[in-house]
């Protein structure tokens, strides 16, 4: 199953991928990144690359096991 | 799984014209909605994709080198099968043929076209002999890196955004900086001049120097000992001039393409271009039918480029389930140790309270907009993303000012004591933030 990754030092709190979902990414008080859940399935792969894509300092990616 | 090849054999072609973040993205957000053709990714540069908001930051300072600000390598390319064709600009359209014609005389028909050819910087109307810049492209930053690693004072001409984020480096490099710009406080075209105030005194807490209010008559010199003339009839000295006065789209190219051109190409909320509904146009060359807004808008912001790319990808993949670009506008700029994030509209409100203060060390606080009827028009915040996440949500909720203060109050971990009452606040009448 697709697994979901982040950098959490990389993060900067841009905060793009938490408006286009919000529930698979939120912030935490220190502006990072907080990942609501890390295995996805193929059906929802797609938006949540999306947001991935919409990381502007490319913290967020997915990898295939 | 959509468009697969039709019965005559015909694999659909999408081109894109336009190798930076929109094209980039709407070339990578086809293959994950399901989109089976073609992808041809067009770009002027010969530089595999990058990306520019660190260009006027951890590129610029020396930081970041070009790999990392990279948008797609040519492994990546080839996973999502996006064949490239860079070093190439595209140089006229015929849209009845369905065909784009490029600077090496060769020549692709399509089935759909995404136009993401951008915007430029504004040229620098003061050409001395050398050593003025602007900050656009990679070759740009490139080469004002390598100036700036050069003693001397710097200048930046333009308090905007990018002018900003310019002198927040060069000061961090070490350089005396002075910002010029005609606006008495530039940054308040976007956050109000009440707001933008406080910005002003970022740049002097920083040992930067102002001339609001004060154009650039002149430049003359060269790169070492340039005399910057100003209109209240001062010089400033200067090693290294930058100029950060705008941009423009990059249009021309389509003049005589038939399609609707004013300060951008025009389309519909779907992100299509008027008349031609297999061409789509998005990020800073586009001027879209906003529908909340209901108007035609042109927005130069990272955010937006990256939502568009998307929305037309996904609407040449599924049309039947067409999808419009409706989006709550968002752009963020680092200057200094203050990490700025702005959403909505602001200047489109009359007054503002904010949640927090603005002064001292690495303040963090809210600036929300509001009008005479109570509607939320946007947010500035500044090193509080958590209060920027929900005033997005609240943007996008439609929530009334009231809910949206208590929210953000409730938030807690503001900078300072919450000022109390509410101030008045004229904003002026520009609407566009520049790309930051």
């Amino acid at each position: 199953m697709p697994r979901l990754k982040a950098d959490f030092e990389a993060c900067q709190g841009y905060a793009n991928c938490v408006d286009a979902t919000p529930d698979v990414y939120d912030i935490d008080d220190d502006g990072v990144v907080v990942l609501l859940k890390e295995e996805i399935t193929e059906a929802e792969r797609p938006r949540i690359e999306e947001a991935a894509r919409s990381c502007p300092v490319n913290a967020l990616w997915i990898e295939d096991e | 799984m959509s468009t697969p090849p039709d019965a005559a054999g015909h694999t659909p072609v999408v081109v894109i014209v336009g190798s930076s973040i929109g094209g980039v993205r709407a070339a990578q957000a086809l293959r994950s909605e399901g989109f089976r053709g073609r992808i041809l990714l067009v770009g002027e540069e010969e530089a595999l994709p990058y990306d520019k908001p660190p260009l006027s930051k951890q590129f610029l300072v020396g930081q970041w080198d070009a790999d990392k600000v990279g948008l797609l390598t040519e492994d990546a390319a080839a996973r999502d099968r996006i064949e490239l064709r860079l070093g190439v600009g595209a140089t006229r359209l015929d849209v009845a043929e369905r065909r784009v014609w490029l600077s090496d005389g060769a020549d692709l028909a399509y089935d759909w076209l995404i136009i993401a050819t951008g915007a430029s910087a504004r040229p620098s109307p003061w050409r001395p002999g050398s050593g003025v810049h602007v900050v656009r492209t990679l070759g740009d930053s490139g080469s004002l890196r390598e100036e700036l690693r050069r003693p001397g004072p710097v200048v930046v001409v333009g308090g905007g955004f990018i002018g900003a984020e310019a002198a927040a480096t060069a000061r961090a490099l070490g350089h005396e900086v002075t910002v010029v710009d005609p606006m008495p406080t530039p940054i308040g075209r976007v956050v109000g001049p009440e707001i933008g105030r406080y910005f002003t005194d970022l740049h002097h807490r920083h040992g930067v120097e102002t001339r609001f209010g004060v154009g650039v008559e002149r430049i003359e010199g060269e790169a070492g000992d340039l005399r910057v003339g100003l209109t209240d009839g001062s010089t400033v000295q200067a090693a290294t001039v930058v100029v950060g006065i705008g941009a423009v789209p990059n249009d021309g190219w389509l003049a005589d393409s038939g399609l609707p051109l004013d300060n951008g190409i025009l389309c519909d909320e779907y992100c299509r271009t008027l008349d031609a509904p297999n061409v789509f146009a998005i990020g800073d060359v586009a001027r879209w039918f906003h529908p909340r807004h209901r108007e035609r808008l042109r927005v130069e912001h990272w955010t937006n480029a990256v939502e568009m790319a998307v929305c037309a990808a996904h609407n040449i993949a599924h049309p039947e389930d067409l999808r419009a670009h409706s989006p709550v506008e968002y752009v963020w700029s680092d200057q200094y140790d203050w990490k700025i994030q702005i959403v909505g509209r602001p200047t489109q409100g009359s007054r503002h309270e904010l949640v927090g203060d603005l002064e001292g060390e690495k303040p963090r606080a809210a600036v929300l907009y509001t009008d005479d009827r109570g509607r939320l028009h946007g947010a500035v915040t500044v090193n509080w993303p958590k209060a920027l996440v929900q005033c997005r949500r609240l943007m996008t909720g439609g929530a009334g000012f009231d809910e949206a203060l208590e929210r953000i109050s409730a938030l807690g971990g503001a900078s300072g004591h919450p000022q109390e009452g509410v101030r008045e606040t004229r904003p002026g009448t520009g609407e566009r933030a520049g790309g930051a």
